[in-house]
């Protein structure tokens, strides 16, 4: 009894306070680290691109390297954009959505449907699979696929088939989490109307799902923006604007690429960089948005 | 005059040696029952004695389940509910759940015309509103919502969502509502509000009422079920079996001797 009210009675305050701030502040300096890259990024970006943006830098497609030259030894902005990269991305991300979010969405009501049954169980570790393919070998298969036996020559459609195949596992699987949220009772409370199934399922579950199915989709088209190592084996990349879907197209990371492997086009990294960034960051930060306004 | 009140309460809904079984184990068992027009029949019984899945069996929302095997027959107006299309018969057979579940998405006045909406019925704008503001007085829900028809019916109280998902099924004016114990998650006020309501409904409806509240059977009930362990154990006036009960298990119950 004696040895307890001892114990109780040592006095460790000094040295638990030392530990408590030691562990706060370690915390903090852990938080800095773990932000400092995308502060460090952004402001590098901003600092080395922001002096090429400009209205003709969204309007106008990319000049040949000798005018880069030329610009450069002049001491002048760099002229020309990078209209090219943004249709040929934007063309290839709506052709890449058109096919993933159908199939995508219809496919996670399947596995929500079928809980527990085989095929269900199957789809879903191969969806789970494809997810973890990496780009390159996607970019071969469209290569394979659309660009030898399709298109026969690289072009749009071949990149857009890369890119809808790394969407199609992301929109899967929010369908199918976003739809587990939304309580059966409402489910029955439309079949109890003598609602057919097909419109259970698209008049009442869709739409109360709308917003996770939207965030799902809105992600997945962020993280096919930055894609560049299947576009190098499908879409090539052009120096025109084009929306044949059967040509080769630029995008954006494409053309990042090909900027770095000219010493004369050096600025137009950073500020094409920084379009595509604040373009995935916007993209991010709405999604988020929606998000958390369904909790 | 005996001859037209005879005539009143004859059957709507005849339930004929009923057995439903999940995997071969029986949760229902040859129930026979005749359900009388214009009144409110409660179905009370312990849990799992097989009350919600005999309600569901009688617009075959039972089927949702998987393995499921419904023996026997049930007519609705003579005519038998495993023979007609779930779609059609739940047309007729509207149903109110444990917990409000208005459609999320749908504002007060699409909430009660969603029956017409999805189902892809074609109503004129007049026609609507006239089911609408009839089914809101019918649970008299009017007066509160009248100034907020579009807004989310979410937004309203626990009491009022029920009162709303009850204003759903009467759109389409079905000649039964199941309901399985509405008020299971309401406070006192609304449940009293509920009550009220389905006493004043059978006018028109018929209601058959999955209920764990006993007292709530004998306020509101014309007739009552007791099932036990999947069978009817009894079935008759509320006012006899609660006062007479003839089965002894059935005075168990009442008094408390389980459930």
């Amino acid at each position: 009894m004696e040895a307890i009210q001892a114990l109780k009675n040592q006095d460790h305050s000094g040295r638990r306070q030392l530990k408590d701030k030691l562990f706060f502040y370690g915390i903090i300096v852990l938080s800095l680290v773990t932000i400092s890259p995308i502060i460090l990024i952004i402001s590098k970006l901003v600092v080395e691109g922001y002096r090429q943006i400009s209205l003709d830098f969204l309007i106008q497609t990319t000049p040949d390297t000798f005018e880069a030259m030329t610009a450069v030894s002049n001491g002048e902005k760099i002229p020309g954009g990078i209209a090219n990269g943004i249709v040929g991305t934007l063309l290839m991300v709506v052709l890449a959505s058109a096919m993933a979010i159908p199939i995508g969405i219809l496919t996670g009501i399947f596995l929500y449907e079928n809980q527990g049954k085989f095929m269900a169980n199957l789809t879903r570790n191969i969806s789970d699979i494809l997810q973890g393919i990496p780009s390159i070998v996607l970019g071969l298969i469209s290569y394979l696929w659309v660009v030898k036996h399709v298109t026969s020559g690289f072009s749009a459609l071949a990149g857009s088939v890369s890119l809808a195949i790394m969407m199609l596992p992301m929109i899967v699987r929010s369908t199918e989490e976003t739809l587990k949220m939304i309580p059966q009772t409402l489910k029955e409370a439309a079949l109890a109307l003598g609602v057919p199934y097909h419109k259970v399922i698209l008049r009442v579950l869709v739409p109360t799902g709308f917003s996770g199915l939207l965030t799902g989709i809105l992600l997945g088209i962020s993280r096919i923006l930055g894609e560049t190592a299947p576009l190098l084996l499908t879409a090539l990349g052009s120096s025109v604007i084009s929306l044949d879907i059967t040509k080769p197209t630029s995008a954006i990371p494409l053309l990042i690429w090909e900027f770095y492997n000219d010493p004369n086009m050096v600025d137009l990294i950073w500020s094409s960089s920084l379009l595509l960034m604040a373009i995935v960051l916007i993209l991010n930060i709405v999604s988020k948005q929606i998000a958390a306004k369904r909790k | 005059m005996t001859n037209s009140i005879a005539e009143v309460k004859k059957p709507i809904l005849s339930i004929k040696d009923l057995s439903i079984a999940y995997d071969k184990h029986y949760a229902v068992k040859n129930v026979s029952v005749e359900i009388k027009k214009n009144t409110v029949t409660a179905i009370m019984g312990p849990s799992g004695c097989g009350k919600s899945t005999l309600l569901r069996a009688l617009n075959r929302m039972h089927e949702l389940y998987e393995n499921i095997t419904t023996e026997g027959e049930a007519l609705l107006n003579g005519q038998n509910i495993y023979d007609i299309s779930p779609i059609k018969l739940r047309r007729h057979m509207g149903m109110v759940f444990q917990r409000p579940n208005p459609f999320p998405t749908m504002s007060i006045y699409d909430n009660v015309i969603a029956g017409y909406k999805l189902n892809g019925i074609r109503t004129k704008k007049k026609e609507r509103d006239e089911i609408v503001e009839r089914s809101l007085r019918d649970v008299a829900l009017w007066d509160e919502v009248k100034d907020s028809l579009y807004k989310k019916g979410t937004f309203l109280s626990g009491g009022q969502q029920q009162r709303l998902c009850i204003a759903r099924a009467l759109a389409f004016s079905p000649e039964v509502i199941l309901m399985d114990e509405p008020t299971s998650a309401l406070d006192p006020i609304a449940t009293s509000k509920v009550e009220d309501l389905l006493v004043k409904l059978k006018e028109n409806y018929t209601i058959v009422l999955v209920t764990h509240n006993m007292s709530q059977a004998a306020r509101i009930s014309d007739y009552s079920l007791f099932m036990y362990l999947g069978e009817l154990v009894e079935y008759g006036k509320t006012k006899n079996m609660f006062t007479n009960p003839i089965d002894p298990r059935t005075e168990e119950y009442l008094t408390g001797k389980f459930g």
